[in-house]
């Protein structure tokens, strides 16, 4: 699903942010990103979400060698991952409805198509009785659950989620890590980035923990294993 | 749940209060411009209609009572081949003329009044203007053919000039709107940056995007220009009311050509907003899809 090798990356002339970062991801699996802030989480979680090119390595996703993928050709490739952020990037002005529904519309998907789907995912995340309220109105739980049904509303392959419960109070974050829970059992490859190495720890998954750029080596065996 | 709406927040950000105001400005003087450029034309064929198939004759003031110029030189339009009339212009008629200028207090017998003879020619045969002058000055020396051409042709410079002026103002304004335009959406680019990455990162093709800030454009340039059509064609009737009423002073002198267009022109005018519309999406699609190349 997701294979790192030798991986590099530098934000334009500045200093490499990750360095020779090996890993790999398979299909289906569910892993944890930890490190200090500055490590470099949110750096590999963009690479990996295709919001960034390596400076140098070997990048490839869903069997896709990326230096060899045209940038038209990325935005299909995006479609099949779904992005959560710890800050939720919900669209204030859209309802909790229409931010689900926008990777739907972006895809394409005809109105008709998507509104059952749209209605099934804020179920899911809880929110039914929400479909008409605006982000500003909602809590910050119930916006980080419509920041999840958008991410998941297109039935991507992989989930990257930044620190999504980084400001979510501790039972909302266990909700939440519920669902990632349901989701990965659905088949989806998950990898979330947190600080919080307990609440990793507390789901036996493998972590792949970050330090100055580099991946710990345990951790990355532990990944790859 | 309403019908899907932008899905970038243009509302809050400063362009979508600029473009509007832009628009508006643009079409108005845009109108001014183009009503301009297409009253010139017409005034321009009026000109040259009314002055074509016409000479005047020119004479010296009479020498006396015995004085034969005047049937002379009418003797020679006569017979001239292509002269449909040849009418002696009265000093009655000379003195209304002169009357703007020197007012009423003057007689005919104050002034040397030179004769003047309207000729009128027939449009069917070729008159040969050259021999004709050549007899005049054999019948009558010092008389003076005039057949409108240096006015013709100093009036027909100066219409060219003031159209060429006028469709470089257009140029202009058009030059101007495509600028801002790309300003304005460069601005909306910066501060939706989070939104449109977003897009981006759910797989929206730059397309997409683009239809987003070309569909906004539009809305907005479409709102300012129906405004600014508006505004400039209350400023023409007006302008054309006040030239109308300086045609009217002086009865035969207009000091400025009487501001008229036709229903055409009006149906040119009305496409105005719609090019600024057209103008504002195209510039706005490309600016966009040239600021997105630069995502990864």
């Amino acid at each position: 699903m997701v294979r790192f090798e030798n991986v590099g990356m530098r934000y334009g002339t500045g200093p490499e942010v990750l360095r020779d970062i090996t890993l790999r991801l398979d299909a289906g699996s569910f892993h944890f990103l930890t490190g200090p802030s500055g490590a470099g989480k949110t750096s590999l979680l963009r690479l990996v979400a295709l919001a960034e090119r390596p400076s140098r390595g070997l990048v490839s996703l869903f069997g896709e060698d990326l230096s060899r993928v045209t940038r038209a050709a990325l935005a299909p490739l995006r479609r099949k991952i779904g992005i959560v952020f710890q800050d939720f990037r919900l669209i204030p002005h859209l309802s909790a409805f229409d931010n689900v529904a926008l990777p739907l519309r972006v895809a394409g998907v005809a109105e008709a198509k998507l509104r059952d789907n749209v209605r099934e995912m804020l179920e899911w995340v809880g929110l039914a009785d929400k479909l008409d309220a605006k982000p500003p109105t909602l809590s910050g739980g119930q916006q980080q659950r419509v920041a999840i049904a958008r991410a998941v509303v297109a039935r991507p392959k992989l989930l990257v989620a930044d620190e999504p419960t980084g400001n979510v109070d501790d039972a909302m974050a266990l909700r939440l890590m519920r669902l990632f829970e349901e989701l990965n059992k659905l088949g989806t490859t998950l990898i979330i980035a947190t600080h919080n190495a307990a609440l990793a720890r507390g789901f036996g998954r493998p972590v792949l923990h970050l330090e100055n750029g580099e991946l710990a080596a345990t951790a990355t065996a532990r990944a790859a294993s | 749940m309403s019908a899907p709406g932008l899905a970038i927040p243009f509302g809050r950000d400063g362009s979508s209060r600029f473009l509007p105001a832009l628009t508006l400005l643009m079409v108005f003087l845009a109108g001014l411009a183009l009503a301009a450029v297409m009253d010139l034309e017409r005034a321009l064929a009026r000109w040259d209609e009314s002055l074509t198939g016409t000479l005047t004759v020119e004479l010296p003031a009479a020498t006396g009572p015995n004085d034969k110029s005047l049937d002379a030189a009418l003797a020679v339009l006569h017979a001239a081949p292509g002269v449909k009339s040849a009418t002696p212009i009265d000093s009655a008629t000379t003195m209304k003329l002169i009357e703007p200028w020197l007012g009423t207090s003057l007689s005919p017998a104050d002034l040397e009044l030179p004769r003047l003879i309207d000729v009128r020619l027939d449009p069917s045969r070729r008159t040969d203007l050259a021999a004709l002058r050549a007899k005049l000055t054999e019948a009558v020396p010092n008389a003076v053919l005039d057949d409108h051409q240096v006015w013709l042709d100093r009036l027909a410079h100066f219409a060219r000039s003031a159209e060429i002026t006028a469709i470089a103002i257009l140029v202009l304004i058009g030059g101007v709107a495509v600028v801002s335009v790309s300003f304005a959406t460069r601005t909306g680019l910066a501060v939706h940056r989070d939104t449109i990455e977003l897009l981006h990162l759910m797989g929206a093709r730059d397309s997409y995007v683009a239809c987003q800030f070309e569909r906004q454009a539009l809305r907005l340039a479409l709102i300012g220009g129906v405004i600014g059509l508006v505004l400039a064609a209350a400023a023409l009737l007006a302008l054309s009311q006040a030239t109308n009423a300086v045609a009217f002073l002086g009865d035969s002198v207009t000091l400025l050509p009487a501001l008229h267009l036709r229903g055409w022109n009006w149906a040119v005018l009305a496409i105005l907003p719609v090019v600024a519309g057209l103008v504002a999406m195209a510039t706005a699609r490309l600016t966009v899809l040239t600021t997105l190349r630069r995502l990864p």
